[in-house]
């Protein structure tokens, strides 16, 4: 694709070495996504996944944290044409996607815990919240980081080192909507067919 | 290590691209599961290879993977790490597999749950 919108990257030491931390990442999630997959039938007479998932609320989980997912890359695309405006419009659209998504999350929790399904019930329940609390607390994170950018290009401009940081904040955020669709597949997708 | 120089071609055709793929691929798996249009061995290999097939878009149009030129750094990183994480996954769910099938006596789940509460109201 080379139309006249495009832009040529080079990636910087910095976001390589985010890359390779992300891959590290990536490991952590396998071994918490591999002790779900072992524990995932072990709800001691309780309630299955599927019993206790509400798979509409979700569907529009997943697709709000897609489509910030898409929005902090347009973000990335207007930092670095130099382009003050979109910056803005879309790094506060991702902020508040990320926020809605983790408000629901918490919900959810907060839902499961007040019916008796908390995470000291069973060992399904056990892997479920360390494996989505951990991805909750990596989007809480990211949403910090959100804000930080937010308030440094308000107070300091904007330079090559706004892009750069915003480009790699875009790959965290990228990494975790990738961790989203496992998520969403093999926990939520999976405990739903009977 | 030398400054890698990619030809990573940004542009929002592709953020696009890459984000109605996705949505497609989610609603799909999502319409799949909640109208159970396959049985349930098809519909897990359905999801499964949807949900991969929406890995390679994201990596592809979001994260750009593919699109250094040499040393490919990123790449070949993700490569090491997908091998390491397949023998976590595989290596813990055969494993676990095979010590269940060893240990348990012939029970349905309903009936190893029912035997387990009741094993363990005994104390210890």
């Amino acid at each position: 694709m080379n139309d006249s919108s495009s832009i040529r990257h080079s990636v910087s030491n910095s976001e390589l070495g985010l890359w390779v931390y992300l891959m590290t990442d990536c490991l952590l999630f396998a071994s918490l996504f591999a002790t779900f997959a072992v524990l995932r039938n072990n709800t001691f007479g309780g309630l299955s996944g599927g019993e206790l998932f509400n798979m509409p609320y979700i569907l529009v989980e997943t697709l709000i944290l897609l489509t910030s997912s898409f929005t902090i890359g347009l973000a990335v695309i207007a930092s670095y044409k130099r382009q003050s405006n979109p910056i803005y419009i879309w790094t506060v659209i991702t902020l508040l996607l990320g926020i809605t998504f983790f408000s629901m999350e918490l919900y959810e929790f907060r839902e499961l815990v007040a019916n008796g399904n908390g995470w000291s019930t069973n060992a399904f329940l056990s892997s479920y919240f360390t494996l989505l609390a951990t991805h909750g607390i990596h989007i809480l994170i990211g949403i910090v980081w959100i804000v930080f950018l937010i308030i440094q290009r308000i107070r300091r401009g904007l330079s090559s080192s706004f892009a750069r940081r915003l480009a790699m904040l875009g790959m965290f955020w990228h990494f975790l909507d990738i961790i989203w669709i496992f998520i969403f597949t093999f926990v939520y997708l999976l405990g739903a067919i009977k | 290590m030398k400054r890698t120089q990619t030809a990573t071609h940004l542009s929002a055709k592709k953020y696009t691209l890459g984000f109605g793929w996705s949505i497609i691929l989610t609603v799909s798996a999502y319409i799949a599961t909640s109208n159970e249009i396959l049985n349930r061995s098809s519909l897990i290999i359905y999801i499964s290879v949807l949900a991969m097939l929406q890995v390679f878009v994201q990596l592809y149009f979001f994260l750009n993977i593919n699109q250094e030129s040499k040393p490919r750094w990123t790449l070949w990183t993700f490569v090491s790490m997908s091998s390491i994480l397949l023998i976590i996954v595989v290596g813990s769910l055969w494993i676990m597999h095979n010590l269940d099938y060893n240990m348990m006596p012939n029970m349905t789940s309903q009936e190893n749950d029912k035997y387990m509460i009741q094993e363990s109201s005994k104390g210890f």
